[in-house]
């Protein structure tokens, strides 16, 4: 790619790109410690990370805000068009998966007391960690421009889906053993479903780096394999 | 010049297109293997280009890169620089502008033509209208004339700001006043076509936002072709945009698709201002 005749159009561009390298680094974080703090029962760390939500915030709006400086001053054209309104949907994905971070922090406070049924418990490590590793490659796909390596993060969401059914069958029955199950259960399921949710902005953000290198988007629907909010397990 | 060729990429049909822009009326202009010489230096290279009816097709690219002798080739505008040779085949309406026994004075009227500056004759707003539509035989009597003078004004927007002046000098007018009565001037003599050579180049953002209004109403009923350095103006107003570069036809295509996904790397360098 040549360079701008322009230097700091030039830039500004790659202020851009490293903002966005900072937002992800701090969600991957996020994401990972609440997780950790869910597992571990680690209420400090839990706290920790519903604090450290506010370091994403601020930098989206800064991203936002030279978005709007650059749209209007430099009336970007093409693949600078591409980028920059690009950039703007992709900080608003990573700014989802903070709060979801934020969330799961909250809820492994809620539940720090009770006992955590342990194979659900490695459902939802197994989940996350597909989740996490999903973040990192659409992360790596934004920073290399990589448009095949954003489509099979997007194709490989459906086994993060796969996982949140089948958790979510489990906990379902694990509530009709015992109706005292169902607070940690609830907020597990939900737990749960924050990971399922980050999935899906992760490929959000796969399908932005494909219209951003490629210039058109993906046009196959992706397969949702969500079916829980059709699902009843009935309790006869 | 074969090589050269092969640089055409005549895309049609992009995915991911606006559809409005997609919309395609019948070509009004169709060329085909234009060159043109100057002397011994040849400006332009066999370029292929349809130009739909009622639509706006803007033409860009850098100083020197042959947007405007194309232009200029539409209406013969070349024949009057000694030394210039244009082949190859164009046509207007299906007729071949260089057939010998077409009269350039009647193309000329179907074909009009707004300059950089606006040039308007040192006569009256009403004379530097009525001049065409008299030279051509349009009107029959004086109320006539009245009539297209007045309804070219309104159509160029005009009238309400020089009504009460009709009979004073044209040149007298500001300077957005004066390219739009250039365009009252050109649609006087009904043309089909209406070249425009980087019309608003004079003109200050307010002057530009009307001329690019008219533009905008004027290709209800016209074919416009327009050559502008502004890639801003260029998106704004036309439906389709034709890049050139070398004297070399880069790439045609919907405006949308030239200016959010153009597939020739020359034309996102200069649409993106890479070009060092």
């Amino acid at each position: 790619m040549n360079e701008h005749t322009v230097k700091s159009y030039e830039e500004e561009l790659g202020l851009l790109d490293r903002k966005i390298a900072q937002m992800g680094g701090l969600a991957e974080q996020l994401l990972g410690r609440s997780l950790e703090a869910l597992e571990r029962r680690d209420p400090k760390l839990a706290e920790d990370v519903v604090r450290s939500d506010r370091a994403i915030d601020d930098l989206e709006r800064e991203v936002e805000e030279q978005v709007i400086s650059m749209v209007a001053r430099r009336q970007p054209m093409a693949n600078d068009l591409r980028h920059i309104v690009g950039a703007l949907r992709i900080t608003t994905d990573l700014e989802r998966i903070g709060d979801l971070a934020k969330n799961i922090a909250k809820r492994s406070l809620a539940i720090a007391d009770e006992v955590h049924p342990r194979p659900l418990m490695t459902g939802i490590r197994h989940m996350a960690e597909l989740a996490l590793h999903q973040l990192k490659e659409v992360l790596d796909a934004y920073s290399e421009r990589d448009a095949e390596k954003a489509l099979s993060v997007w194709s490989n969401d459906t086994q993060i889906d796969a996982m949140y059914n089948s958790l979510f069958r489990e906990l379902l029955t694990y509530m009709m053993e015992d109706p005292r199950n169902i607070g940690i259960s609830t907020h597990l399921l939900f737990g749960a479903k924050n990971i399922e949710r980050v999935g899906d902005h992760t490929t959000n953000i796969a399908e932005t780096i494909h219209y951003l290198v490629r210039g058109f988007n993906i046009t196959d629907d992706r397969p949702k394999d969500d079916q829980t909010s059709s699902t009843l397990i009935s309790g006869s | 010049m074969n090589d050269q060729s092969k640089a055409f990429t005549m895309e049609m049909d992009k995915s991911g297109s606006v559809a409005s822009d997609t919309v395609m009326n019948p070509h009004k202009v169709t060329s085909r293997k234009v060159s043109v010489f100057y002397g011994l230096k040849q400006a332009l290279f066999d370029i292929d280009l349809d130009i739909p009816d009622r639509a706006v097709m803007a033409l860009i690219g850098p100083s020197g890169c042959g947007k405007s002798t194309f232009l200029r080739c539409l209406n013969r505008m070349n024949d009057t620089i000694p030394d210039c040779r244009v082949t190859g085949e164009i046509k207007v309406d299906g007729r071949d502008v260089h057939d010998p026994d077409l009269d350039v004075v009647e193309l000329r009227g179907r074909v009009g033509m707004v300059f950089q500056k606006p040039n308007p004759f040192p006569k009256s707003i009403f004379e530097n209208i009525a001049y065409g539509p008299r030279i051509h035989g349009l009107a029959r009597s004086k109320s006539d004339l009245e009539e297209i003078v007045i309804s070219s004004l309104e159509k160029a927007g005009l009238l309400s700001e020089v009504k009460d002046r009709i009979h004073e000098p044209g040149t007298g007018l500001s300077g957005g006043q004066q390219q739009r009565l250039c365009i009252a001037r050109a649609i006087a003599v009904n043309p089909e076509l209406i070249l425009m050579d980087e019309p608003c180049s004079a003109l200050d953002p307010i002057a530009t936002a009307k001329v690019e209004e008219l533009i905008d109403e004027l290709k209800k009923n016209y074919c416009i072709v327009i050559v502008t350095h502004s890639m801003q103006q260029a998106a704004r107003v036309s439906q389709r945009t034709a890049f050139f570069h070398l004297g070399i036809l880069v790439e045609e295509g919907s405006t949308a698709d030239i200016f959010t996904n153009p597939t020739d790397k020359r034309t996102q360098d200069y649409i993106t201002g890479r070009f060092g």
